[in-house]
C-alpha cells in the first residue's frame, strides 16, 4: 500500500551527511534546473498537478507563476516549517531524515522564480531539526549548492533558519511573514497575496516541507509520469501521520487514493487492545470528527471538500470507542483559544465561548439552547474569520454536529460524568 | 552579559525573535525582565511596545522569573489518548506545584504546551530543549530525579 518517494531513500541514510544524498542522486534535479528554463520548469511542474501539502492544497505552480511574473527583482522564498497542527509530524520527520531533499526543492523553486534569498521557519519546539538543518546548509554551501553563481550558473541564493517561538497561528502565511519580521505573529488581509506582497514588503512564494520536498522528485521523473500517481484531483504521494490509539503510529508515505481504513489498519495496526474505533479525526485539531463507518473514505483533496476542508495536513487521529466525545471537543477548542492571535472578532470571542459551551456539555449541564448556540457560533466563525485558524477552528464541532448529533442530544438528556479535560 | 549577545546580531527589525529566544535561553531564571526588554528595543531602535508585544505574544517568552528547567507538557488529543497514567497529575503531585508555577528551590517550572509534533511518540513532554516521549509515572519519576541530580 505504501508508495515511497520522499521517504525513499531515508532507511540507512545519515541526515548528517551531504554525501549520503549526494550517492542517492541528490542534487541531481537542481543541476538539470540550472541547465533548463525558468517558465519550463514551471511547465513541469504544472504538468505534475502538484497542490499545496500544508493544509490548503493550491495548486503549486499557480503560485509559482504568480511569482515569475513580479516585476520587483528582490523577491523571497520561504519554507513554511511550523508544523504546529496536533496530530501531524510529518514535516519534522522529513527534516530530520532526509534534509537536502527539501533544500533542493527550495532551490528549484528559487531558480524558477527568481528569488535570491530564502528562509526556513522552522517552529521553535523542533530542536532537533533546527540543528539538522542548519548543518545541511552549512554542508550545501561547503558543497557548491548555495552561495553566489552555484555551480557556474551565475544563480545566487543564500538561506536562513528562523525559528519560532511557540505560536501555532505562525503555520498561517501572513503571520509567519510578520513573524519573520520580528513581529507578533497576526495574520494580514489578503489580498494583495504573498506573491505579491509578502516578506518585507517584497513578492514570496511560500510553500510547505512536504511540498518543496516534492520538486527534486517531479524534474527528475517529469511532471506527466509524476501525475500518474495517486488519482485525477490529488498526483502525487501523501505523508499520513498517524497517532492516537493505534498500535503502530507513525508516518506512513501512500499514493493519494488510498482508504483511510487501510491506512489505519494495514499501517497503524489497527486498535491498540482491538478496541472499536469510535471517531476518527483528520488533518488535525481543524480537521473533521467522522465515525467509524465513514472510513472507506479515500485521501483525496476533492473528497474532503466535503467538510469544507482540504485533506489537512494530512493527519488521522485514531480514538477507540472508550473516548469521551465533549472531552476530545473541549481539548481542541481550548487548543484554538490558545492560539488565536486575537486580530478578528469571531475568532478571539468565538473561541472563548465555544469553549464555554462544550465544557458545559462536558460537565452535563448543557440544554437545547446551548446546542443551537454552539450551532451558530460555529458558523458565524467559519464563515467570517479572518484566517485559516479561525475559519477552521469549528470544524471538529460542525462535523460531529453532523455525524454524532445524537451524542449531543443523548448529554443534555442523560447527564453523565465527562472526561478529564 | 546582554551586551555582549546583543553585539552578535545585526540591528535589523527581524532579528527580535531570534534575539528575544537567545537572552532568555541564556538565562538561569528564564525569562525577560523589563530592564531587558527596554536594552533590546533600543538595540533595534524599536518602540518599548513592540518588543513587550513580541513577549506577550509568543509562548515561549516570560516576563515572570522561572524555575531553571521549564518542563512543558503537551495537552492536545494525540497524547492525551495515550496519557493513562496523567502526567500533569504526576509531575504536580512529585513536585508539590501546580501548572505555571515554579518550584521552591528554583529547579522547575510546570507549563502547559501545545502539540510538540511527536504524537508518534505520545505522551511527551520537553524540559529545556530536550524532548521525552512515549512517558508514564515510572519514566516520569526517573527523569525529574536525573534533572535534580544534574543541579
Amino acid at each position: 500500500m505504501e508508495q515511497k518517494l520522499l521517504t525513499k531513500h531515508i532507511p540507512g541514510m545519515d541526515p548528517m551527511n551531504v554525501q549520503a544524498y549526494l550517492d542517492v542522486e541528490g542534487y541531481q534535479s537542481f543541476l538539470k534546473a540550472l541547465k533548463t528554463r525558468p517558465l519550463d520548469i514551471i511547465g513541469d511542474i504544472e504538468q505534475s498537478k502538484l497542490r499545496g501539502r500544508g493544509g490548503a492544497a493550491f495548486p503549486v505552480h499557480m503560485k509559482m507563476m504568480s511569482m515569475a511574473k513580479q516585476k520587483e527583482t528582490t523577491r523571497y522564498i520561504i519554507c513554511n516549517a511550523d508544523e504546529g497542527e496536533p496530530g501531524n509530524f510529518k514535516d519534522r520527520y522529513l527534516m530530520e531524515n532526509n534534509p537536502h531533499q527539501l533544500l533542493e526543492g527550495m532551490l528549484i523553486a528559487a531558480y524558477a522564480t527568481r528569488a535570491n534569498k530564502g528562509y526556513i521557519y522552522i517552529r521553535g519546539e523542533f530542536d532537533t531539526p533546527i540543528k539538522i538543518m542548519q548543518e545541511a546548509i552549512k554542508q550545501a554551501k561547503a558543497h557548491g549548492m548555495l552561495g553566489t553563481n552555484i555551480q557556474g550558473s551565475g544563480f545566487d541564493f543564500d538561506l536562513e533558519i528562523r525559528s519560532g517561538a511557540g505560536s501555532y497561528v505562525c503555520g498561517e502565511e501572513f503571520a509567519l511573514i510578520e513573524s519573520i519580521e520580528g513581529k507578533s505573529g497576526r495574520t494580514r488581509v489578503k489580498p494583495p497575496f504573498p506573491t505579491d506582497v509578502g516578506l518585507f514588503g517584497k513578492p514570496t512564494l511560500i510553500n510547505n516541507v512536504e511540498t518543496f520536498s516534492n520538486l527534486p522528485w517531479i524534474l527528475s521523473m517529469g511532471g506527466e509520469t509524476f501525475a500518474s500517481i495517486g488519482t485525477e484531483s490529488s498526483t502525487g504521494t501523501k505523508l499520513v501521520s498517524v497517532s492516537g490509539n493505534v498500535k503502530h503510529p507513525g508516518v506512513y508515505e501512500v499514493p493519494f487514493g488510498v482508504p483511510i481504513r487501510d491506512v489505519i489498519d494495514t499501517l497503524g495496526g489497527g486498535t491498540q487492545n482491538a478496541q472499536k474505533i469510535g471517531m476518527v479525526q483528520l488533518s488535525g485539531a481543524s480537521g473533521p470528527i467522522i465515525p467509524e463507518y465513514m472510513l472507506d473514505l479515500t485521501i483525496d483533496f476533492d473528497r474532503f471538500e466535503d467538510f469544507d476542508s482540504k485533506t489537512g495536513a494530512g493527519a488521522i487521529i485514531v480514538m477507540d470507542d472508550q473516548k469521551d466525545m465533549f472531552d476530545i471537543l473541549k481539548r481542541i477548542s481550548d487548543f484554538f483559544d490558545h492560539e488565536s492571535c486575537g486580530k478578528c472578532t469571531p475568532c478571539r470571542e468565538g473561541n472563548v465561548h465555544m469553549s464555554k459551551l462544550l465544557n458545559k456539555f462536558l460537565q452535563s449541564d448543557a440544554t437545547e439552547k446551548d446546542l443551537m448556540n454552539l450551532e451558530s457560533l460555529s458558523r458565524v466563525m467559519h464563515q467570517t474569520s479572518l484566517c485559516g485558524l479561525g475559519q477552521s477552528a469549528p470544524t471538529a464541532v460542525l462535523s460531529t454536529l453532523k455525524y454524532f448529533r445524537d451524542t449531543y442530544f443523548d448529554r443534555i438528556e442523560h447527564p453523565q460524568e465527562g472526561g478529564r479535560a | 552579559m546582554l551586551e555582549s549577545i546583543l553585539t552578535k546580531y545585526p540591528k535589523d527589525q527581524d532579528m527580535l525573535i531570534e534575539i528575544l529566544l537567545d537572552v532568555q535561553n541564556q538565562k538561569t531564571d528564564q525569562y525577560l525582565s523589563e530592564a531587558e526588554i527596554e536594552q533590546i528595543a533600543s538595540y533595534l531602535s524599536l518602540p518599548t511596545a513592540h518588543v513587550s508585544s513580541a513577549v506577550s505574544f509568543y509562548t515561549f517568552f516570560s516576563t515572570q522569573p522561572r524555575g531553571k528547567h521549564v518542563i512543558q507538557v503537551c495537552k492536545d488529543v494525540p497524547c492525551y489518548l495515550n496519557d493513562s497514567d496523567n502526567l500533569v497529575d504526576t509531575i504536580q503531585k512529585q513536585l508539590g506545584i501546580g501548572m505555571h508555577e515554579t518550584t521552591e528551590d528554583g529547579m522547575f517550572t510546570l507549563e502547559p504546551t501545545s502539540c510538540l509534533g511527536i504524537c508518534d511518540g505520545a505522551p511527551a513532554m520537553r524540559i529545556g530543549e530536550h524532548t521525552y516521549t512515549k512517558l508514564n509515572k515510572d519514566r516520569v519519576t526517573a527523569l525529574l530525579a536525573e534533572y535534580r541530580g544534574k543541579r
